[in-house]
């Protein structure tokens, strides 16, 4: 039967947890495509033996391989489109930088997308809240206090404060910081918020 | 559930897919017994048994019985039924229809297809004698055993639910676990987490699976 392959690449997401990005399936995409050229051809030759000996006979077949064509294209740009989904949550809750992992996990255009997405980003929240903007990705969760207890889970070295100093983020030290500093960390795992 | 990945829902239940929906798309993966009212040349390679030779054109010869898929019994179907004509998967007729109208509840949606809802809804596309009896039977049988879900999905807190949910079909799987995210978000609230800012569970998830790749 036809669009196995395509089928394979819809599952290989479907199976990803939680949202999670695999790695761009490069080769799966190549077979569907060059599944789908051969269908096309296939129709095109049958089409012109239709017309040029007068059989209607052909017609259920070449509906039948049109049907896997179109089936083909659904599955492709599902699966394309779902992964930018995942991206995009990527820039909400890993922040603008993304760690190499993921990065090779992405094609060339998916990574150009980002990119522009960012910018995207970027520009709208410039726009907002008068001259300096407004940053809409921090403060997911209501604020309590300006300053947070911080616990941190590895080392990660220096980092500077708002009036200058800077703290030194070893294992398990605790710290008591601005919580707009903070946030990135604490989502990226590097810091723990503790709750008195 | 990662909170920033909105994934394309289902539209299975309603008139059409969703065109983009993964879930639809497995959906209407699954295949039903249909009837070729004509012989279609050529496609023999994928019906061996049945196929006839190359005299015939390799064709699948007219009045077969196939298993296809539901997208392609979709593109074939219309009302004049020129190409093919669909039967009922067993599940939907009389027989299963009386056992689910006696007690819904007992029934392993899974087993039976694991997108019962979602695919008994497509097969009303193909305008059939028995659509009316069908849609009921599909909607009293959801109505049967919501209850039973509801129940479990906000009483289960921190525990294994894997034999609650084991004879769920897809849709209602989904629906157990939107109501067990909403108790753990409650719970959550009600400890006072919900001003703690945490690490994503995305970030969470792929620090696992750093360790994996590594050792690759």
């Amino acid at each position: 039967m036809f669009c196995e392959k395509a089928m394979e690449l819809v599952r290989e997401l479907h199976r990803a947890p939680e949202g999670q990005l695999p790695a761009f399936n490069e080769d799966g995409l190549r077979q569907v495509l060059e599944e789908m050229k051969a269908l096309y051809e296939q129709n095109q030759s049958d089409v012109n033996e239709t017309k040029s000996s007068g059989r209607s006979d052909l017609i259920p077949t070449i509906k039948f391989r049109h049907c896997s064509l179109l089936r083909n294209r659904r599955c492709t740009v599902a699966y394309l489109y779902d992964r930018l989904l995942r991206i995009r949550a990527l820039r909400w809750e890993y922040g603008s930088v993304l760690p190499n992992a993921l990065r090779f996990h992405m094609s060339a255009e998916e990574m150009e997308w980002f990119n522009n997405y960012k910018k995207s980003l970027a520009t709208y929240m410039r726009s907002l809240g008068g001259d300096e903007g407004l940053d809409i990705t921090q403060d997911m969760k209501p604020p309590k206090s300006l300053y947070i207890e911080v616990r941190c889970l590895k080392d990660y070295g220096e980092f500077e404060v708002d009036d200058g100093t800077s703290v030194l983020l070893k294992k398990n030290s605790q710290h008591f910081l601005p919580r707009w500093k903070c946030e990135q960390l604490i989502r990226q795992g590097v810091l723990e918020h503790i709750l008195s | 559930m990662s909170e920033a990945y909105f994934r394309v829902e289902s539209g299975a239940l309603g008139p059409e897919e969703n065109f983009l929906s993964l879930d639809d798309i497995l959906m209407s993966h699954e295949k039903l017994p249909v009837r070729t009212e004509t012989a279609m040349p050529r496609l023999g390679a994928f019906f061996l048994e049945r196929s006839g030779d190359a005299e015939t054109d390799n064709a699948v010869p007219q009045g077969s019985k196939l298993e296809l898929p539901l997208w392609l019994a979709k593109g074939l179907f219309d009302n004049k039924r020129r190409i093919l004509s669909v039967e009922l998967p067993k599940i939907y007729q009389e027989g299963w229809r009386t056992v689910f109208s006696a007690d819904a509840n007992v029934v392993d949606l899974h087993k039976m297809g694991p997108h019962f809802y979602g695919f008994g809804s497509q097969l009303l596309h193909f305008d059939g004698p028995e659509n009316a009896d069908i849609s009921q039977s599909l909607l009293q049988t959801f109505i049967g055993r919501f209850r039973r879900i509801m129940d479990s999905s906000q009483n289960a807190y921190n525990e294994d639910t894997s034999a609650l949910v084991a004879r769920l079909d897809e849709m209602e799987r989904g629906l157990f676990q939107t109501g067990q995210k909403g108790l753990n978000d409650f719970q959550c609230w009600e400890k006072g987490q919900a001003s703690q800012i945490t690490a994503s569970s995305l970030v969470q998830n792929y620090k696992k699976r750093k360790f994996t790749d590594m050792e690759d």
